[in-house]
């Protein structure tokens, strides 16, 4: 994890604060979805506790801390206290291995009558070298955490909610890992930074420059975009794909049985798996920390910055935290889109869901690769 | 290697957390006597019916196994998709398509067969 005790530690804290970020953000999503419903459907929503009900989120969480342990008779206890625990591994795993910034620099520093460095500190918790292909595996990881609550609660509703999640999850997975493959073609990299390095500078199409466009994945790739998109909502179970919570059909899908803290632990992962499609989708199509319309931005903040006369190590850092703010915008707003989309969609029939999975979005997630391919071949032979 | 280090302790770090957490709550929530009838699978309030694990329909495992299939067909073309702009650079472009649409035609025939034997229906 590093050359001398210093990286170590740096490393482990990073790794620490980035899953537990990821944590406190859901609470403040909890709230952003209920106060955006509520002004969706011309409600007043939470608004009680605090300002604008923002404290309604501690106290929701004081509740659910105090809240009676529940065990049905019949259910299975190590897998029915396993699978809560599970849906947070996907979701943490995936999130920590995405750049949310530029890597910061550290130059050799004195300290402790020792000198330390030069570091170079990867804004993520840990780079892979296979990048998109570790998110997707860990991300699939998902199912295993509801089928185990399906199959530990013993309850024939909650079995029928994690089937019927688990064929959802695992059908949208082929349309997801089909639309990567033109992202693939058309930057010849497993790896983030390496695609957010290509997506910087004005677009360009057919040799001639376009003004006013950054020359972003998702003008690149229209099909693959969209249905990466609609396919991370079915991943994620989100309306209008959560067919697995049908609360008219299935009680509450494979969550029946649990209450408290458990029943949180799944939403923690819930969400997690949102802010995981929302920051691939950013790096990948939204050119990730870019700045639209602005040449060399990251030169540019960090002259900014350096103009404040702080030290070399100091600028570095700062610059990093900026162009996260810059990443996490996007990602904060992929996130409202995820809200606006449960509150306005209704929820699709069974048999509908499967067919567009399998019968619309795979066949043209094939068009997208086979027309990518083509494309990508003829432009690069002439 | 020292990536794979990073992904352990935080998939250690994470079983902890929840571990942990599920461990606090037990222990700061009240502890009501337990009664036959609470406990009881939930049902809507009516005696159960079915466990969890009475019969399924079929269709789930049908999917699986087909997801199975394509999955492993996805996954090869993602080499291929990297590995692509080497071959064009070095002249072999016309190659490395062909080979490839050879091989997207059995997977689009292989779909197309799929839904036309209605392993894709759900009533």
């Amino acid at each position: 994890m590093g050359q001398d005790i210093f990286e170590i530690a740096v490393n482990v804290t990073k790794l620490i604060i980035i899953f537990v970020m990821m944590v406190q953000l859901v609470p403040l999503l909890v709230w952003v979805e209920r106060r955006g419903s509520a002004y969706i459907q011309n409600r007043f929503g939470p608004n009680r506790i605090g300002p604008l009900g923002l404290t309604q989120l501690l106290a929701d969480a004081v509740k659910f801390a105090f809240k009676e342990e529940f065990l049905p008779t019949k259910a299975r206890r190590f897998i029915f206290y396993a699978a809560p625990v599970i849906a947070l591994v996907p979701g943490a795993l995936a999130f920590g291995s995405i750049p949310l910034s530029i890597p910061i620099a550290i130059e050799p520093f004195q300290m402790m009558g020792e000198t330390w460095g030069p570091y170079l500190f990867k804004f993520q918790s840990f780079e892979i070298g296979i990048g998109i292909v570790f998110v997707l595996g860990v991300s699939s990881l998902g199912g295993y955490a509801l089928l185990l609550a399906g199959w530990g609660s013993e309850n024939k509703f909650a079995m029928l909610g994690a089937l019927r999640a688990c064929a959802q999850m695992i059908s949208y997975e082929l349309a997801l890992g089909l639309s990567l493959v033109g992202v693939l073609m058309l930057y010849q990299t497993f790896h983030f930074a390496d695609m957010i390095t290509a997506q910087m500078g004005p677009l360009m199409l057919f040799g001639s420059e376009i003004p006013f466009l950054p020359a972003w994945g998702v003008f690149y790739q229209p099909l693959g975009a969209l249905i990466f998109f609609c396919a991370a909502f079915a991943e994620t179970n989100r309306l209008p794909f959560d067919l697995p919570e049908a609360e008219g059909e299935l009680v509450a899908g494979f969550h029946t049985e649990y209450s408290g803290f458990k029943m949180n632990l799944f939403y923690i992962g819930e969400y997690g798996h949102m802010m995981v499609a929302s920051a691939l989708f950013t790096a990948m199509y939204l050119g990730g920390y870019d700045i639209p319309g602005v040449q060399d931005d990251v030169a540019m903040v960090s002259q900014m910055i350096a103009g404040l006369g702080l030290s070399t190590n100091m600028v570095s850092v700062l610059t990093a935290l900026a162009m996260h703010v810059v990443f996490f915008t996007k990602v904060l707003l992929l996130l409202w889109v995820f809200v606006w989309v449960r509150w306005t969609l209704p929820r699709f029939r069974y048999d509908q869901l499967m067919d567009l999975g399998w019968k619309t979005m795979l066949p043209w997630a094939l068009a997208n690769v086979i027309i990518t391919a083509v494309v990508v071949a003829v432009m690069g032979m002439s | 290697m020292m990536s794979l280090v990073g992904v352990l302790v935080l998939f250690a770090f994470v079983l902890v957390f929840g571990a942990g957490l599920l461990a606090a709550v037990a222990f700061l929530g009240p502890k009501p006597k337990e009664s036959s009838v609470k406990n009881e699978t939930y049902e809507c309030g009516l005696p159960e019916q079915l466990t969890g694990h009475s019969k399924m329909p079929i269709k789930f495992y049908l999917t699986a196994i087909l997801f199975i299939l394509f999955d492993i067909e996805i996954i090869f073309m993602y080499p291929w998709a990297i590995s692509m702009g080497d071959f064009i650079d070095s002249g072999n472009g016309a190659y490395i398509l062909g080979a490839m649409g050879f091989f997207l035609l059995i997977f689009i025939y292989g779909l197309f067969w799929e839904i036309k034997s209605k392993a894709l229906e759900w009533d």
